[in-house]
């Protein structure tokens, strides 16, 4: 590619700064790559039945993740259950009904402030603006999620809202529909893809969470059906990471969780893409 | 047709209520922390607060400086920066000018896990990897230490950087790039000397998204950086952040010690709010 007539210090610029490049993003590649092999070599090994299957006894000695696990689920449908209509109801409102652009810039500003805040605040204030009144349990933690996550669900269902060609909604007026029944039945059909991206980001980002659980939903570790379940404290997979491998120095069972979740987050990964694909390719159709 | 008219306006307003819930919390959580964050501010003395230089919350005499975390909490993140943002920048500009396209999509796949990957997975590699790793390289007594939260945390503000780099320096118009190399500008002088240029009010929104990232992360920091409140005066000295002096005391505070750690929250609210007033500085000029 170089030009021989090239100086020499043209020439060692174009070779230094491609050689960095080289570098750094075999550096980040590498880095993936090794975070990968390292969690699952040394945590799949210790995924074993019995493991999966059963609740934590000192009696025996045994450490089982099952409570772990059915609270992350319950966690997970809580927070959704609530979060979805709030956030649809809130992208609708900017797409559709706001006339004020003042109104709209406000509320946009104060999604951007949410998604910006770190995950102890919202632990801290969730702490003080549920659990105080509620105990803390897992509704605790999956209102403080909802908060979280509200931001998330706003943004992609705001982003399908737009994609919905304005001559759909104009038609429908023009069938002498109001507008809360161009609502339903144009506007809705149009965010499915919005919503489930939002589900699938939310799904993850509950997954990771730790910070923001450990004083609202507390870590006990008992197994329980999901509406006791989320009345009573519990620990997440993530939480219960922690304390296995902070607090009492169960490495194995600290890293049999961890691949567990580096699997969960390949897998949503994947699946966010290939939503995303598939919605645009039926887009363009 | 009246009834009609009613139910459109009570619809209209069930919609701008859930639009008003992103307000209203906003508006909880700033008069929340506020609320519950000036009592201890007012009696232990801002300066006395901000500039104290020993955090002794358990003492028989207790006091309540919080120098060390947020000097922690600056310098952790500023290393951070600092190694993070050269290796994800020069990362972004391969990726958007130079990697095939096959490349391209694998990487940004890898990069969007690593951008997944929950902060205690983190800590727990670091703990068992760097922590250890830190000990033997520097014949230290212990290696949870500064250093160590300063590369989980340029690990984990990779992700931010890269992407937003990446989507940043997509957007320059190819006319500029082609000019530049009708000029008998080489490829790679072009991308430096012209693409990010064109491209460096995205570059700088990212590189202040990486900065709110790192001064918000708890629990990877927490679990690596040894977590005792020491001045920051050593890369090996173990230390506390901001947002690991909130939730390490949390669980048995009492008295004035808890109203203390709300105090640490408002002064890490009030940072990240500071990011994200520059951020959206940064954003709007890469708009227009």
């Amino acid at each position: 590619m170089l030009n021989q007539s090239l100086s020499k210090k043209r020439k060692g610029f174009a070779v230094l700064m491609k050689a960095l490049m080289l570098l750094s993003a075999g550096l980040t590649a590498a880095l993936v790559l090794f975070l990968l092999l390292y969690v699952l070599g040394k945590g799949v090994p210790g995924i074993t039945w019995e493991l999966l299957s059963t609740n934590p006894s000192y009696l025996t000695e045994r450490i089982g993740i099952l409570p772990d696990i059915l609270n992350t689920v319950y966690i997970v449908l809580a927070t959704l259950v609530i979060v979805l209509p709030l956030g649809v109801g809130a992208a609708i409102y900017l797409t559709e009904y706001a006339s004020n652009k003042k109104v709209v810039g406000v509320i946009e500003y104060a999604a951007e402030t949410l998604s910006g805040i770190p995950s102890i605040i919202y632990g801290l204030v969730g702490m003080l603006l549920f659990s105080n009144s509620m105990g803390t349990c897992l509704m605790a933690g999956a209102l403080t999620l909802v908060i979280m996550n509200l931001p998330t669900i706003m943004r992609t269902t705001q982003e399908s809202l737009k994609t919905v060609p304005q001559s759909y909604r104009e038609g429908a007026f023009g069938l002498g529909a109001g507008k809360w029944r161009v609502v339903r039945t144009v506007v809705l059909p149009g965010c499915v893809d919005g919503v489930i991206t939002g589900c699938i980001l939310s799904v993850g980002r509950i997954l990771g969470e730790s910070a923001a659980l450990l004083f609202t939903a507390g870590f006990a570790h008992a197994v329980n059906g999901i509406i006791d379940g989320l009345a009573a404290p519990g620990a997440t997979l993530t939480v219960a990471l922690y304390v296995y491998a902070k607090e009492q120095g169960e490495f194995g069972v600290a890293f049999a969780i961890a691949a567990i979740l580096m699997v969960l987050t390949v897998v949503i990964n994947f699946a966010a893409t290939l939503v995303q694909k598939y919605f645009a390719k039926r887009r363009s159709l | 047709m009246k009834k009609n008219q009613v139910l459109e306006k009570i619809i209209h307003g069930i919609f701008l209520l859930l639009g008003l819930i992103t307000v209203g919390s906003v508006l909880l959580i700033t008069v929340y922390l506020v609320i519950s964050g000036i009592p201890a501010i007012r009696e232990i003395g801002l300066i006395d607060f901000l500039f104290g230089k020993e955090w002794a919350s358990t003492a028989a005499e207790p006091k309540y400086g919080i120098l060390p975390f947020l000097l922690t909490s600056i310098y952790g993140t500023a290393g951070a920066i600092l190694i993070g943002v050269p290796v994800g920048f020069m990362t972004a500009v391969y990726l958007s000018k130079m990697a095939s396209p096959r490349v391209k999509s694998v990487m940004q796949s890898a990069v969007s896990l690593l951008a997944g990957i929950p902060s205690v997975v983190y800590g727990l590699v670091g703990m068992l990897v760097l922590v250890p790793g830190i000990r033997k390289i520097f014949h230290v007594p212990d290696g949870a230490s500064l250093l160590a939260a300063i590369i989980v945390l340029a690990i984990m503000i990779l992700p931010s950087i890269i992407k937003m780099s990446i989507t940043a320096l997509d957007a320059v118009p190819r006319e500029y790039e082609d000019a530049s190399l009708a000029l008998g500008a080489t490829p790679i002088e072009t991308y430096f000397k012209v693409s990010v240029p064109a491209a460096k009010s995205g570059i700088a929104a990212a590189v202040v998204l990486g900065v709110g990232r790192a001064i918000g992360e708890a629990m990877a920091v927490m679990m690596v950086a040894g977590n005792v409140p020491n001045m920051p005066d050593s890369l090996f000295q173990s230390v506390r952040f901001l947002t690991t002096a909130v939730s390490s005391e949390m669980a048995y505070s009492s008295g004035l010690q808890r109203q203390a750690l709300f105090s640490i929250a408002l002064v890490l609210f009030l940072f990240i709010m500071l990011t994200g007033a520059t951020l959206n500085f940064f954003l709007k000029r890469e708009k227009e």
